[in-house]
């Protein structure tokens, strides 16, 4: 076959066909490898450049946690969720006391719901300013890490003063907070609210006009509503592909009602519509969080609840609107002091199903775009 | 809602009930992929939220599975729960939910519970020539299956 005739016979193959034929390239990728956020291993199946499939192997972080909540009591399991999303443990803990609350019954105090409201927020935007980071740093810009986790420094300190930890905080007890705002809590968040934003504006100004950064995530990674319904996916993925739900509005907790925010959506569905709500989201946080700390009330700040945790036989499924998206705990208690059963929704582990859908076709430096586009954490993909 | 399945599916609902304001069904182990398919073509409940399986040991169909679904126009979750004899095969889910894949292997993975009809019934978290399922009631917490562990990562007690 001459040269002209291998060119003209290529016109005629199918879209998707292999020139390699059987030389499909087989490429591991992970489980030590920097881009892959943790121990998430992914097996290439390459052709050339392009992927043509891909399989995650998981585990390698694997603790058992859903086993090891059978032989602790409703108490002693709290400290252990913190481990799922370490990025974001308060928000982890939140979903935990939600759950049990709703199955003792427990009316929690205004003043303590609040003050969840500020903290999850604010672990909101600490969450999101490490996805931010890294983000950037999969795709090749190192210096906006330096400016993500110079401002999550700002928040971390709070925490710490807050309950003593930076990042598997334990800061909830079931039935409420374990402890009151410190002396001049107030102040010192909303204080954090005003610098944090023109710092928020630095990262557009930072990156959003980059051309390097436009042309690594636009029209990558890009998933249907209809592909997000059947994966199941949640959270700022399923926004930016348009649809406008949210647990904190659809099914609000913890007096997420008291609070005037929006939800950013987007329209294209890629890479750089994930970016762009995600940042904006961390503006509606700051504006939940200046409300929330606006109307603190007095009051206590854990209802009244039995030392030894015994709830009826039963069984709930609560879940709240985690960084990453639906967080959920489905609980089976059997009356005793111990969990009967917990099954953690994870968002991450649901939402990274989608990536061999969304990386068909495209080449190997936008697996790197996308694994960072969908915002995993392997504590929570692998428990 | 519970009275259109039951014209349909008859005595297929077990139960129909509602704990701390949640709605659940217990469906026969025969119906539940035909109630799943119901709710999904017909009632909107078009979302797959989770899926997972609770142990009990010591009853005669021992593991119930557990479908949450979640209809995003009515806003509403519905949990259908089916109880399954050990060794029984479960109608999977992929057919209508790409989700269902790795949920249905962590079930698989986790108590042993094979699902008929997965394209890829592997174990997830767990490395694949592993023995046991740790979420059964019956395997130990400490429990580790230590020839794996000696032959995979050399340790010599296997702990």
């Amino acid at each position: 076959m001459s040269d002209k005739q291998f060119y003209e016979s290529l016109d005629e193959v199918e879209p998707g066909h292999t020139f390699l034929g059987s030389n499909e390239l087989v490429l591991n990728m992970g489980p030590q490898h920097p881009s892959t956020h943790g121990v998430l291993r992914v097996i290439l199946k390459l052709d050339g450049e392009k992927v043509n499939g891909l399989e995650c192997v998981l585990g390698y972080l694997h603790r058992g946690i859903e086993k090891v909540a059978e032989s602790r009591t409703w108490t002693q399991f709290a400290p252990f969720v913190d481990r799922l999303d370490y990025t974001a443990a308060v928000s982890n803990s939140l979903g935990y006391c939600l759950a049990v609350e709703k199955m003792l019954g427990v009316e929690v105090p205004k003043r303590a719901q609040y003050l969840r409201v500020i903290l999850t927020e604010l672990c909101r935007l600490a969450s999101h300013q490490i996805w931010l980071g890294t983000h950037l740093l999969d795709i090749g810009a190192v210096t906006p890490l330096f400016y993500t986790f110079r401002d999550r420094e700002y928040i971390l300190n709070i925490f710490e003063k807050y309950c003593g930890a930076r990042l598997t905080n334990h800061a909830f007890r079931i039935g409420g907070c374990r402890w009151d705002a410190y002396e001049g809590f107030s102040k010192e968040i909303l204080h954090l609210c005003d610098d944090l934003l023109p710092k928020i504006d630095e990262y557009r100004e930072l990156i959003t006009g980059n051309r390097i950064w436009l042309q690594r995530t636009k029209n990558v990674g890009y998933i249907s509503v209809e592909d997000c319904r059947s994966y199941s996916i949640t959270g700022p993925v399923l926004r930016a592909s348009g649809v406008c739900w949210d647990v904190r509005k659809a099914q609000p907790y913890s007096s997420y009602e008291d609070f005037e925010f929006d939800i950013p959506t987007g329209t294209a569905s890629d890479t750089f519509d994930r970016y762009v709500v995600r940042v904006e989201e961390m503006r509606q946080s700051i504006r939940i969080i200046r409300q929330a700390v606006e109307g603190l009330a007095e009051g206590p700040i854990i209802a009244k609840v039995p030392k030894v945790i015994k709830p009826p036989v039963g069984e709930v499924y609560v879940s709240i609107e985690a960084p990453k998206g639906e967080l959920g705990y489905f609980i089976v208690s059997d009356g005793s002091a111990q969990p009967y059963r917990v099954r953690v929704r994870p968002p991450s582990f649901i939402n990274l199903q989608a990536l061999e859908k969304m990386s068909k076709g495209s080449l190997v430096a936008d697996v790197v775009a996308i694994i960072g586009t969908l915002d995993i954490v392997l504590g929570e993909v692998d428990r | 809602m519970v009275q259109q399945l039951k014209s349909v599916y008859g005595s297929g609902i077990c139960e129909a009930t509602t704990f701390a304001g949640q709605n659940y069904l217990v469906v026969d182990r025969a119906a539940c992929h035909d109630v799943l398919r119901t709710l999904d073509e017909q009632m909107s409940y078009h979302c797959l939220t989770d899926l997972t399986a609770v142990h009990y040991p010591k009853d005669a169909l021992p593991f119930e599975v557990v479908w949450i679904l979640y209809s995003m126009s009515a806003n509403e979750r519905v949990r259908v729960k089916a109880r399954f004899a050990d060794g029984e095969e479960v109608p999977t889910a992929t057919d209508r939910w790409a989700a269902a894949n790795w949920m249905e292997r962590e079930v698989y993975d986790m108590f042993g519970v094979r699902f008929a009809g997965h394209p890829d019934l592997r174990r997830i978290l767990l490395p694949e020539d592993w023995t046991g399922h740790p979420l059964r009631k019956d395997y130990d917490l400490q429990h580790q299956d230590t020839d794996w562990v000696r032959k995979n990562l050399g340790i010599e007690s296997g702990q």
